[in-house]
């Protein structure tokens, strides 16, 4: 059986610095509100609900059950949590949807960093046996891939501030992003670095927030949505954890994604690229093969909003309300988890032309 | 009806955990080799000789064991400048956080060089390791790199792996600091405790009042924001009669655990049963908490001499 998946809504909260007067559920709650009236779904109706977090950004044990608490989940209901993006949690529910067992998917994603110190949290996911005893954060692992761009002539500090520029700019438009507009890169230039070649533009804003996305197939999708979103292709592949070991200036998991995906057959016209740090944008484009008249980020990117677990999975959502409002016929959008791009999601989605 | 939300409180939470792991015999080498001031990698079938080594060949997942003994210089492949150390970083003052492909090796290893400033680090820039004084067979035993001007030996020789009283096994400590909130729901709620009164919410879609509150109804997953006084009186629905004594508990076994249903609630919360010999406690009992100075939540629940709630008055809340 051959069954057309697609995203037919999307919702996500306003991204914030802190947001210490709320409880993951109740940060969730208003997202999946907003995205089930979307959808026109009661709590609970859905017949796949997936979800993307981790415990250790708030140091709550089990919160991702706490979470469910605002999903309705009596009657008993399918379910499924993955410890990463929720980009991952919609492949899982993509997969659901396709064998025929539910027409329908809630898949959400909260993360709530304020509450701990993301960069030493991060360390956690390293090697435990070689890099973990070490506590390189994440903004010293991305300042070396940055630094292997630079010697490698593939970037250098003038343009990455002009990728930062870019995508705040952009965010101006996006009234749910935590950072809105820029100085010149000029300015941004005079500053001291944050850790050598990095200054604290190229690094992404530390952000609480949750988002959330519907899926649904065949004329189920139809119904809700005017314009679905059809997801086309979705693959995700993984790279070597020894940062030794990888090229840091190229991304061969997301060729290969891409290629899996479909992205190469026909051009796109617009991509979102979960790139928390500007180096990791030229990356991207080089391995996406992404030419100038591709709109990259209009939403503002990672840079613009970064809650940890969902920033990927806004991504998709970003990708999908454009082709939903019809800004868009073809486009890509890409997740990405672990230091240095280490394993990446590349899916095609594609709204039926008139 | 909807209170004013309170001050929003905070509390400090460390997460603090020592993992303990064992080593695969490739790692083993390895970090008992660098014990001994000696680096150990792994040759793949290809030929390629990979510092740090691993157990299984990254590209054919091969399982590997062609070891081979690397020189303690190097050359720095990428770095970047860390102006501001943090926890657990292994130098405390200003340093290189790099690369390192040391001779022989065809991969690189992370580490820290010690380096007076950035202007003094470069891609290329040839490096030695520095052992760490007190070496216990950990990648914390190269202290950090220096710079060590020396021509590269690019040569690997065959190692057996072969060290007396190898390591089998590291045990890090990892500490993670958090300021913990509860969130609206539960602040009003432990707002109300403060007071020694016991605030439920209603859910204005099931009627069902939860207790403690999360914000959500649990069941349907509305959100709730109309409190309601419960308790303090309430019903032992089930319980269970605790044997073994808790690490760092005062209270003295055998004691009872119990699932109170707090007169006007629909959920059970859960509570200590005291006042009474642990083998007279039943289901039904009626209780009611008994507070504490300068305690938040009730220390225990204790008996009310009332009689028994009947059996239907509670069965939909075991």
């Amino acid at each position: 059986m051959t069954r057309d998946v697609a995203i037919v809504a999307f919702a996500q909260s306003d991204h914030r610095r802190r947001t210490p007067e709320t409880s993951e559920a109740e940060m969730l709650l208003p997202v999946l509100r907003d995205v089930l009236d979307q959808a026109g779904l009661d709590p609970g109706t859905p017949g796949f609900t997936c979800s993307g977090s981790s415990d250790y950004l708030a140091g709550r044990p089990f919160s991702f059950t706490m979470a469910l608490d605002s999903v309705g989940a009596w009657p008993p209901i399918a379910e499924s949590h993955v410890e990463t993006d929720g980009a991952w949690a919609l492949y899982e529910a993509w997969v659901k949807l396709l064998t025929g067992e539910a027409d329908t998917a809630l898949v959400y994603a909260c993360g709530k960093s304020s509450p701990g110190d993301l960069r030493a949290v991060l360390t956690r996911q390293l090697d435990p046996y070689y890099v973990a005893p070490l506590w390189p954060d994440p903004i010293a692992l991305a300042a070396l891939q940055t630094q292997a761009l630079i010697d490698a002539g593939a970037t250098d500090e003038r343009a990455l501030a002009g990728i930062a520029v870019r995508n705040r700019r952009a965010a101006t438009a996006n009234p749910h992003a935590q950072l809105q507009g820029s100085a010149p890169a000029e300015r941004l230039l005079e500053a001291d670095h944050l850790l050598r070649p990095l200054r604290t533009h190229d690094a992404p804003p530390i952000s609480d927030g949750a988002a959330a996305v519907v899926l649904a197939a065949d004329d189920t999708a139809r119904r809700i949505c005017p314009r679905p979103a059809w997801i086309r292709g979705i693959d995700h592949r993984i790279e070597p954890h020894g940062l030794g070991v990888r090229d840091l200036t190229d991304s061969p998991s997301t060729r290969l994604a891409a290629e899996h995906a479909g992205a190469f057959t026909a051009p796109v016209d617009t991509a979102e690229l979960h790139a928390p740090f500007t180096a990791q944008e030229v990356v991207l484009r080089t391995a996406l093969r992404l030419g100038d008249d591709v709109l990259v980020n209009p939403s503002g990117g990672a840079l613009a909003a970064n809650p940890v677990m969902a920033t990927g999975l806004i991504r998709l959502g970003e990708a999908a309300a454009r082709i939903h409002r019809g800004a868009s016929d073809r486009a890509l959008a890409h997740a990405t988890s672990g230091p240095c791009l280490q394993q990446n999601l590349v899916a095609v989605l594609e709204g039926e032309r008139p | 009806m909807p209170g004013p939300t309170p001050e929003t409180l905070t509390a400090p939470l460390v997460v603090e955990f020592p993992f303990t792991r064992s080593l695969g015999p490739v790692q083993s080498a390895f970090l008992t080799g660098l014990r001994e001031r000696t680096v150990l990698g792994v040759r793949t079938r290809d030929g390629r000789v990979l510092v740090p080594p691993v157990e299984y060949d990254p590209v054919t997942a091969e399982e590997i064991r062609d070891l081979v003994e690397t020189a303690a210089t190097g050359t720095v492949t990428t770095w970047a400048w860390n102006p501001a150390p943090r926890r657990g970083q292994p130098l405390a003052t200003p340093f290189a956080w790099v690369l390192v492909r040391l001779d022989g090796a065809d991969t690189a290893l992370l580490h820290a060089l010690d380096a007076p400033g950035p202007d003094a680090v470069h891609t290329g820039l040839r490096v030695r390791i520095r052992w760490a004084v007190r070496r216990t067979g950990a990648i914390t035993d190269i202290a950090c790199f220096e710079p060590y001007d020396s021509p590269a030996a690019p040569r690997a020789t065959a190692h057996s792996g072969a060290f007396a009283d190898p390591v089998t096994g590291i045990t890090t400590s990892a500490r993670l600091d958090y300021t913990y909130t509860p969130g609206r729901a539960q602040t009003r709620y432990l707002t109300a405790l403060a007071g020694r009164r016991i605030l439920g919410e209603r859910c204005p879609a099931c009627h069902k009042v939860h207790v403690p509150p999360r914000g959500a109804c649990p069941t349907c997953g509305t959100p709730t924001d109309e409190q309601t006084e419960v308790g303090p009186r309430g019903t032992v629905t089930t319980f269970c009669v605790v044997n073994i004594k808790a690490k760092g508990l005062e209270i003295d076994v055998p004691y009872v655990y119990a699932h109170i249903a707090l007169d006007g609630a629909d959920l059970a919360l859960h509570g200590r049963i005291a006042g009474i010999p642990y083998d007279r406690v039943r289901m039904g009992m009626r209780v009611e908490p008994v507070w504490t100075e300068g305690a938040r939540h009730p220390d225990h629940y204790r008996p009310t001499g009332e009689p028994d709630a009947p059996y239907d008055a509670y069965k939909e809340l075991l």
